[in-house]
């Protein structure tokens, strides 16, 4: 029996022709990554091993994300511990607050991760890069203090379940409706341990920024990465990247090597078609509590948030400027759009992407991942609800505990924000106008395959 | 670590706790385990939170721990006292975090609807077996698998991974 997807890239970084789900392997990682959150405490871990220094100081990733710009001292200490063992170790892919953003869109804009990487986050939604083929998934801050001491973790192989998606994205319907819809048919623990390996028409139509969004959403379902194979628009998005300063480790695959083999041995198979799929928003609290929008619509929303590592991107921000264009936000909604990166930023605010934004009566801000956890920059009182294109649901995930978030795509998100209520986007847009060319010299945040 | 026989109250709880009910993420600008160990269940549900004892047993549904990576989480739950979680599943790093930092869980499927709130639980890890005193009756939980187990012996992963590293120095 052949491989799947993410049984080549483990084999690969096991030093092995092949591994099979359930085995325990020790692997090499291509590179480590920590937020001011995990990344201080990973680092005591990792002194706590006795070495004195990280395996590599050009494969630790660190950078500020979660409360930053920080609005209280305890943030602010951690930023500083994690910048004083940074500055100790000498790491080259440190980064500070305003030269990086959301870690999950500004690690893959970076040409930081590249498919076929095998790598770990002290963060669960470092599946994200599963958007271009690379096995990255979530750990703990022990996990990840122990592998930046030796550069190897240990993982148990993992079933492959395989999601088929077939037919032609329907008009509005984007990565976060897929997702969602697919956590609402398996649940939040139907790919519990598993890997998730995605293909079909409507996944090849996607853009690699609507497969970066799916994958992110991957730990939803439980699962333990979300494999998007690389295709023709895969290279173009990670070809027009920066060059990295260091060499993928174990095993090198080849580009035509980076895809399942077509006799590999699945746990599931799910073929679905999705020409009928309408957008989907997952009701509190749990993300797979997904439905049509129609079946949401007319519940009062008091705030929408735009951004995270799910939906920040700059293509998520160019879908809800066509729905906020010329219009703008219901009198009682808060409207804050966080863009991930700065490059993402900094395309938006060329792109007039802001004008349309601050006409309509948003709050824009910096990157961060504040809002999506409660942690700053939009937290809700006792009973708000909030449309968010983050990716978690929970009791109070964005605030008090009585509050309540809905999940949508950045579509549903911005229709909502105009109606006051969760509203369809072509109640917003009745006809929806053919994508705009992309800006000239669109630098390197285009992600292909716009709308 | 002898973590083989523990006794306690058993503290229910449904499926898919998630970590952020477990600590809230507002709450993540700390990593002291003690500070974070007073915001326990704070939004799930505050009485249980303030009412959780050490050595208590906690025991829940399917899929506890799911959601965000923060060791944070099983950190305050260890610092409380919880003697170990039994649940019928486990999120895949929550799981690897208990491991990693010494904090007993048992997957047994079937825990949560066989318990009641307060009642008396045995639970021997390493025989895999649950005991619910009130009756005598027993559960039969998953193996651990021998690779934490190995863990387990060495004191959790840190001094595991030092004890490698010391080998690969002495060589």
């Amino acid at each position: 029996m052949g491989l799947t997807y993410a049984e080549k890239i483990l084999a690969a970084h096991a030093g092995r022709e092949a591994v099979r789900p359930g085995e325990l392997i020790q692997a090499e990682l291509d590179l480590v990554m920590a937020n001011e959150v995990t990344g201080p405490p990973a680092a005591d871990e990792m002194y706590k091993t006795g070495a004195k220094r990280v395996w590599d100081r050009g494969r630790v990733v660190l950078l500020p994300d979660h409360f930053t710009p920080c609005s209280n001292i305890k943030a602010a200490d951690l930023c500083r511990r994690m910048k004083d063992f940074a500055r100790e170790q000498e790491l080259e892919l440190y980064f500070e607050v305003g030269r990086c953003g959301i870690e999950h869109a500004f690690l893959p804009e970076q040409g930081i991760v590249r498919p076929a990487d095998l790598m770990i986050g002290a963060d669960s939604h470092t599946v994200t890069y599963g958007g271009i083929g690379a096995f990255s998934t979530g750990v703990g801050q022990t996990d990840l203090g122990a592998a930046m001491a030796t550069g190897s973790s240990w993982f148990r192989v993992p079933e492959t379940l395989r999601f088929n998606l077939h037919g032609k994205l329907p008009v509005w319907v984007g990565g976060k409706d897929l997702i969602l819809y697919t956590i609402g048919r398996i649940g939040v623990d139907g790919a519990r341990y598993a890997a998730m390996e995605f293909g079909g028409g409507a996944i090849a139509e996607l853009s690699v920024e609507g497969r970066l969004t799916m994958a992110n959403m991957a730990i939803e379902a439980g699962g333990k990465a979300g494999l998007f194979p690389p295709d023709a628009k895969t290279w173009e998005y990670v070809d027009g990247r920066p060059a990295r300063a260091f060499e993928q480790r174990g095993r090198l695959l080849e580009r035509s090597e980076m895809a399942p083999d077509p006799d590999a041995g699945y746990a599931q198979v799910h073929e679905w078609d999705i020409s009928g799929l309408r957008p989907q928003v997952a009701m509190p609290h749990l993300p797979s509590n997904a439905r049509s929008v129609d079946e949401a619509a007319g519940i009062r929303i008091d705030q929408v948030f735009i951004g995270s590592c799910t939906n920040g991107r700059y293509e998520d921000l160019a879908v809800a400027a066509e729905v906020l264009r010329g219009r703008t936000v219901a009198g009682h909604v808060r409207l804050i759009v966080l863009p991930a990166t700065p490059e993402i930023w900094r395309r938006a605010m060329r792109d007039g992407l802001f004008e349309v934004f601050l006409d309509a009566g948003a709050s824009i801000g910096p990157p961060s991942c504040g809002p999506c956890f409660g942690g700053s920059l939009g937290v809700l009182g006792a009973g708000e609800r909030c449309v968010s294109t983050s990716n978690r649901n929970f009791v109070g995930r964005m605030g008090h505990h009585t509050s309540e978030v809905y999940l949508a795509g950045p579509a549903v998100a911005a229709a909502t924000a105009v109606a006051g209520e969760i509203a369809a986007p072509e109640d917003i847009v009745p006809a929806r106008a053919p994508a705009p060319p992309a800006a000239a010299g669109a630098g390197p945040c285009l992600g292909g395959g716009e709308r | 670590m002898s973590q083989s026989a523990i006794r306690g109250r058993v503290r229910l709880l449904g499926d898919n706790i998630n970590t952020d009910d477990v600590v809230p993420g507002r709450y993540l600008n700390t990593d002291d385990p003690a500070e974070l160990a007073t915001h326990l269940f704070e939004d799930f549900d505050s009485a249980f939170g303030r009412s959780l004892a050490a050595g208590d047993v906690i025991v829940a549904g399917a899929n506890f721990g799911c959601g965000s990576s923060r060791e944070h989480a099983p950190a305050a739950l260890k610092q409380r006292g919880v003697a170990c979680v039994v649940a019928d599943s486990f999120a895949r790093i929550f799981y690897r975090n208990c491991f990693n930092i010494g904090l007993p869980i048992v997957e047994c499927p079937g825990a949560a609807a066989a318990c009641r709130e307060g009642e008396l639980i045995a639970v021997d890890t390493a025989a895999g077996r649950v005991t619910l005193e009130d009756g005598g009756r027993e559960l039969q939980a998953a193996p651990i698998p021998p690779f934490m187990q190995e863990l387990i012996a060495a004191g959790g992963l840190i001094p595991y991974v030092a004890a490698r590293l010391r080998a690969q120095e002495d060589r």
